[in-house]
């Protein structure tokens, strides 16, 4: 048994919280949000910017960053807007979304800045 | 010239074939492959298939004349060759709409695969493919409530769904069950799954098994603070206790239950449907019997004209075949299927095995699901075979993790996190699939180990039911 590794995670401990798609990877480099931004863009979807306090992450609503970018096609504007919830929210998850108007849903959603865990 | 009443029999062709029909938009169509008895001409037997199908019967009787027989019958209006088999032929057939009480799966299957099957003229009768008219699935309820509102419902987007089918399938303790239930959804899957089999045996009653798995679901939600569902299974003796089981789910807060809707039946199928859609339950449809019907190339049902089936009579994720573990399935049969259950309007693709256009107007997609025998290393492909809106399932591949069932659902959400993101990077998954998990395993001890246990596996039985194709 000695070599079973434990899982660890547990309720009292609120970095065992995850956040949803590639919350079980490691936090992204800004190059690596970029081509998360540029596939959202190259599949015609609306870039939008969503951020929360991490305890209050499981609701369904999270915080709009002022409104989603239809038709937005820059790459660093998108960028620009994401770092800029993160400067006003520095605690908060921050995440990028893909709306996809003809699916009704969201194409793509990610956390590209953590928040600090309470 | 007025019509006589002659008694006797007469060659179906006479009646029933009709090459110059033009089917018209609101005609059901279907696609038989015929092997006929010898001796037997194909148009007789073509036409012999859509009698037997429609409105005829072995001989004249005296009551045909007391309708328009002309306009309730079904009618043989193309034959063609199929690649491959010297012996059959594709019959297509024609239906009137009206010959189908609306909304009603068990109708449609009671006349298309009815008496038909037995009938001495075919030596076997395949039914390949069928065109639903568009004005006929807005009669059906089709999916609860379909992929889009699943994603809204559960709270996840940009990626295929996790699952886990708890193992082993028979003999647990309703708590030592939830434990195994409680274990795969911490670990980071979003589903767990009752195998088909459970439903309320002497060793672990449907209720307790509720009680202890829901209990699961709350505590693993709390924890990782992500939505998480297990599907329940109602299947049951009866429709009364399938309702009964269906209504404690939903007042113990279960998002999906569950159904085997071939040895459950259309019509339990349909009434669970549209009670889900009442009452916000997401609902997984299992398909077991699937393997009797579908499997002898020459004779039954395809497994497509099942799928279709499902979509209208109703369910939100239906098993698919993987393609790439160790169970039966044709990439391109099996992509053709996939659609069928996904798309707003599909194209004859004969390729794929699709012999008809079919519109689902406004109908909801089902979820397919790719279940059985695959692990971490087929984590790539599935990716790129399935996309987004699909669940994949790992039993095995997540259970037989060497650390227990956490760090095997870890190992299965970091593999499939990795090869979504690079996948949006833009790189091939198939091609690139070994690099891309060796670097996730670097932040991943639980996929590392997971790597290392599968490694080996392989499964390479050959198809037994493979598209039709020219063979020479």
């Amino acid at each position: 048994m000695s070599d079973v590794q434990d899982f660890k995670s547990s309720l009292s401990d609120p970095g065992s919280r995850k956040f949803e798609t590639f919350s079980y990877l490691p936090t992204m480099e800004a190059v690596e949000i970029r081509k998360q931004v540029e596939y959202i863009l190259s599949q015609g979807w609306n870039p939008a910017i969503e951020h929360t306090e991490p305890e209050n992450a499981f609701g369904y609503y999270w915080y709009m960053w002022k409104l989603p970018m239809f038709g937005e096609t820059d790459i660093d504007r998108v960028l620009a807007e994401a770092a800029a919830c993160h400067r006003a929210h520095p605690d908060n998850h921050v995440r990028l979304v893909g709306f996809d108007n003809y699916a009704q849903s969201k194409g793509a959603e990610m956390v590209i800045y953590r928040g600090t865990p309470v | 010239m007025a019509k006589n009443y002659q008694a006797g029999v007469k060659d179906y062709r006479e009646t029933y074939w009709m090459p110059d029909y033009t089917p018209k938009d609101t005609d059901f169509l279907a696609c038989f492959k015929v092997i006929p008895q010898e001796g037997v001409p194909r148009e007789e037997a073509a036409a012999a298939v859509a009698a037997e199908s429609s409105t005829g019967t072995w001989t004249t009787v005296w009551t045909d004349l007391l309708t328009d027989l002309d306009y309730y019958k079904g009618r043989a209006y193309a034959i063609e060759d199929v690649p491959g088999n010297d012996e059959a032929f594709y019959a297509f057939i024609a239906y009137p709409i009206d010959l189908f009480e609306e909304g009603s799966v068990v109708n449609i299957l009671t006349s298309l695969v009815g008496n038909v099957f037995g009938f001495k003229a075919v030596r076997s009768l395949r039914l390949e493919d069928v065109r639903v008219p568009r004005a006929y699935v807005m009669t059906c309820g089709g999916p609860p409530h379909g992929i889009q509102v699943e994603r809204d419902i559960m709270n996840k987007y940009g990626r295929p769904l996790l699952g886990c089918t708890i193992k082993p399938k028979l003999g647990l303790s309703a708590k030592n069950y939830g434990r195994a239930v409680y274990e795969v959804l911490r670990g980071g899957l979003d589903f767990s799954k009752d195998d088909e089999n459970v439903n309320s045996q002497p060793f672990m009653r449907w209720k307790q098994r509720f009680d202890f798995v829901m209990e699961a679901v709350h505590k693993a939600q709390a924890e990782t603070g992500e939505r998480k569902g297990h599907y329940l299974n109602v299947t049951a003796p009866t429709p009364e206790e399938m309702y009964k089981r269906a209504e404690y789910a939903k007042e113990l807060g279960a998002p999906i239950i569950m159904h085997d809707y071939l040895t459950g039946g259309f019509t339990a199928n349909t009434g669970l449907a549209n009670w889900c859609r009442d009452n916000g339950l997401l609902l997984h449809i299992h398909r077991a019997m699937h393997a009797v019907l579908d499997r002898n190339p020459n004779h039954g049902i395809h497994f497509r004209v099942l799928t279709k089936m499902l979509r209208l009579s109703g369910g939100d994720h239906l098993h698919s075949g993987t393609v790439v573990g160790k169970l039966e399935g044709d990439r391109e049969a099996t992509l053709g299927w996939i659609d069928l259950m996904r798309d707003r309007y599909v194209k004859e693709d004969r390729t794929r095995g699709i012999m008809f256009d079919q519109d689902w107007g406004s109908m909801p997609g089902v979820m397919p699901v790719a279940s059985g025998g695959i692990h971490v290393w087929h984590m790539p492909a599935l990716v790129s075979i399935f996309g987004d809106d699909s669940v994949l399932q790992f039993g095995g591949g997540t259970l037989g993790h060497p650390w227990g069932n956490a760090a095997g659902a870890a190992a299965n959400r970091v593999s499939l996190e990795a090869c979504v993101k690079a996948r949006n990077e833009g790189r091939e998954l198939e091609k690139e699939g070994k690099d891309i998990l060796t670097d996730a395993a670097k932040h991943s001890p639980e996929l590392k180990m997971a790597m290392e246990t599968w490694k080996e596996i392989k499964f390479e039985f050959d198809t037994v039911d493979k598209l039709d194709v020219v063979h020479r």
